[in-house]
């Protein structure tokens, strides 16, 4: 109990204390990269769970960021104006679509439900036949290409290529106010602790081992009875929905989205984090991905040419060197250190860490 | 002008993209069908043909397109050579794993040519035999311009694959390399070094995207991204074509490039893209393997 709860449970709480310790620029990074973790995590459902890379996370953060961001662009205008660039496009009045975000609650629940649904369509599409694990992949990076092509030819109603920016307030309290940001650090390391937990309890019901099991052997699965297609359709959602709200978490953070964070390159480091991190631990994606943006904001204002050498090599390395990522290494340090405890004499029980397979 | 020769001009359009995509995805095509191996540098190899005919035409600009498609061929062939001993060989088995890796490479490939090149790309001059067109201007089909450059690339698009389905269908290599396709372990034990079959595929596939590099560059700017953008056109018609043939692989640049060509005359090219995507899917609902699948008993591909 203290070892599977309270363990993981310290660095949230040390986290959640960071606006003690971190001046303000640190403390939006850490926001920041904090929201793209709960993202990691999804994907750690969906590729090391159930063994299906996805390349086109990217939409669903999308969906869930420009959900958020509509609304707070909406609500940064005086009553009656219309958001400038629809102006400047010739749109004189709000589209139909865009209409709900004019409610706060409304657009809350579109973060949500919006990422869901469209995760629920794409999964029932490519999961209800037998397509193999690459041609999804395939699939979901065209869909990222598709996505971000369209958000930026459709200039007048989605901002196109700059995105949505400029906000003021959320839910009445301005943005750029102190309070404000610990408020909002404070929602997203709870935020991140609560998909976390998520993740955990998802694990390990019997939905999750089926998805695990269905990864490693599918057609074994399917001889047993059950159908495989619920279950990763689940995981699917989970992911989607995770990405959502790191999509709405990161526009409050950040104070913009645009379709340079939701096309296929974005798509396809978002799992690069969870590459260096390793596939299959839910901490693991949570410290990739805190790490590699780290790396990134670092490496490129520095050098800004060499930022796509490095993340080229990480990537080439991790896969040769440790396909399970850091979390790979730990383990394996983890356990040379028990083996020399127990030929000392000193047994220890087995722990229940997650499986872990250096499957593709 | 007349709508019978506006839709004909855009079927020619369709073509000729259709030419370039089976260029940049033929190689794919054969690499998995061959090796279970998706190459997301593959767009790279494309790119590399670009620069390698612009870099011809810097040497000799008047034989620059003689000289240029070889040579768009052969630095393509050997980069993916390279790619496959050091790389992809060291992670057989492993599809999605060859994914990422291969996509490293592609992003240090694509700095690269940022780096030597600029950002903003290189031009290539077409030779004057190729700027001119072939215009029609009398009778129903008035206004009709056939673009020798476009006619060109076709030309070459068919060739390439007449020469693929000879080399597949009555050399002992191509007899090796069917083999291998159909059940490597057997091919294996009867003495075909598949090692090297893998090597020479992987190579022709790539030396082919170079190809489709040199010919792009005829027609639109080589920058350091030009690979990026075609690549995930050339995943879907290897996708649509069924992994692995070249029927399917050559029936599916068809259909897509054409197909595309007519959506962007009812939409907008976005839009086009977005239904297109919509299509490939809709179509895999009914066939998960594409449309020229390979019949197998076997339970698990392997």
């Amino acid at each position: 109990m203290i070892r599977r709860w309270v363990v993981p449970a310290l660095p949230f709480v040390a986290l959640a204390l960071a606006p003690l310790y971190l001046g303000s620029y640190h403390l939006t990074l850490a926001g920041r990269f904090l929201s793209l973790g709960v993202l990691a995590m999804g994907i750690v459902l969906v590729w090391g769970h159930g063994g299906v890379l996805p390349l086109g996370q990217g939409v669903f953060f999308g969906l869930g960021g420009y959900a958020l961001a509509m609304h707070l662009k909406l609500v940064s205008l005086p009553a009656g104006e219309l958001p400038d660039f629809m102006q400047w496009n010739g749109v004189d009045a709000l589209p139909l679509w865009w209409q709900p975000f004019t409610s706060a609650g409304l657009s809350l629940a579109a973060v949500i439900v919006v990422p869901a649904a469209g995760a629920l369509v794409l999964a029932w599409l490519v999961f209800r036949r037998r397509m193999t694990s690459v041609y999804i992949a395939l699939i979901t990076q065209a869909l990222a290409l598709a996505f971000a092509t369209l958000l930026i030819s459709q200039q007048g109603t989605t901002g196109g290529f700059n995105g949505l920016t400029n906000f003021d307030t959320l839910f009445g309290a301005p943005l750029g106010d102190d309070r404000t940001r610990v408020w909002l650090h404070l929602a997203t390391v709870a935020l991140a602790a609560l998909a976390y937990a998520g993740a955990r309890v998802l694990g390990a019901t019997q939905a999750g081992r089926l998805v695990t099991a269905v990864r490693d052997g599918e057609n074994r699965v399917r001889f047993l009875g059950y159908s495989p297609a619920p279950y990763k359709i689940l995981v699917f959602v989970v992911a989607g929905v995770f990405a959502g709200i790191a999509g709405a978490l990161h526009t409050l953070h950040l104070g913009l989205i645009s379709p340079a964070m939701v096309g296929v390159v974005p798509s396809i480091e978002m799992v690069v984090w969870v590459a260096v991190g390793g596939r299959a631990s839910l901490s693991g994606a949570l410290i990739g991905a805190l790490l590699v943006n780290l790396g990134k904001d670092s490496i490129s204002s520095a050098w800004p040419d060499a930022w796509l050498y490095v993340m080229g090599l990480v990537f080439i390395l991790v896969v040769i060197a440790t396909p399970r990522g850091l979390a790979g290494v730990v383990e394996t340090v983890a356990a040379r250190l028990r083996r020399t405890k127990v030929a000392a004499g000193v047994h220890d029980a087995e722990p229940i860490g997650e499986e872990v397979t250096t499957h593709g | 002008m007349s709508s019978l020769a506006l839709a004909l001009g855009q079927l020619f359009d369709g073509l000729s993209l259709a030419s370039i995509l089976l260029l940049a995805a033929l190689g794919l095509s054969l690499s998995f069908g061959l090796m279970r191996v998706i190459n997301m540098a593959h767009g790279e190899f494309v790119m590399a043909g670009g620069f390698l005919m612009y870099v011809a035409h810097q040497w000799a600009p008047g034989a620059g397109v003689a000289l240029g498609l070889p040579l768009a061929f052969l630095g393509s062939a050997v980069l993916g050579a390279v790619l496959e001993r050091v790389l992809i060989r060291r992670l057989y088995g492993r599809p999605l794993d060859t994914l990422l890796a291969t996509w490293g490479v592609s992003l240090v490939l694509q700095q690269l040519a940022r780096d030597e090149f600029g950002s903003t790309g290189v031009e290539v001059t077409a030779p004057p035999w190729l700027a001119d067109s072939f215009a029609i201007d009398h009778g129903p089909l008035a206004g009709l311009a056939f673009a020798h450059v476009r006619l060109f690339i076709i030309g070459l698009a068919g060739l390439v694959l007449c020469s693929m389905v000879l080399l597949f269908n009555r050399t002992r290599a191509g007899l090796y390399i069917r083999a291998v396709n159909q059940h490597r372990g057997m091919a294996s034990a009867l003495g075909v070094d598949t090692r090297r079959v893998d090597l020479l595929v992987f190579a022709l596939g790539s030396g082919v995207a170079g190809l489709a590099g040199g010919a792009l560059a005829l027609i639109a700017p080589v920058t350091s991204t030009v690979g990026q953008s075609y690549v995930v056109d050339a995943f879907l018609v290897v996708i649509l074509g069924g992994m692995g043939t070249l029927r399917g692989t050559a029936i599916a640049a068809l259909l897509i490039g054409v197909a595309s060509a007519v959506a962007e005359t009812f939409t907008s090219i976005s839009f086009a893209k977005v239904i297109l995507l919509l299509l490939v899917v809709a179509f895999l609902q009914f066939r998960p393997r594409g449309l020229v699948a390979a019949r197998s008993r076997a339970l698990e591909d392997t």
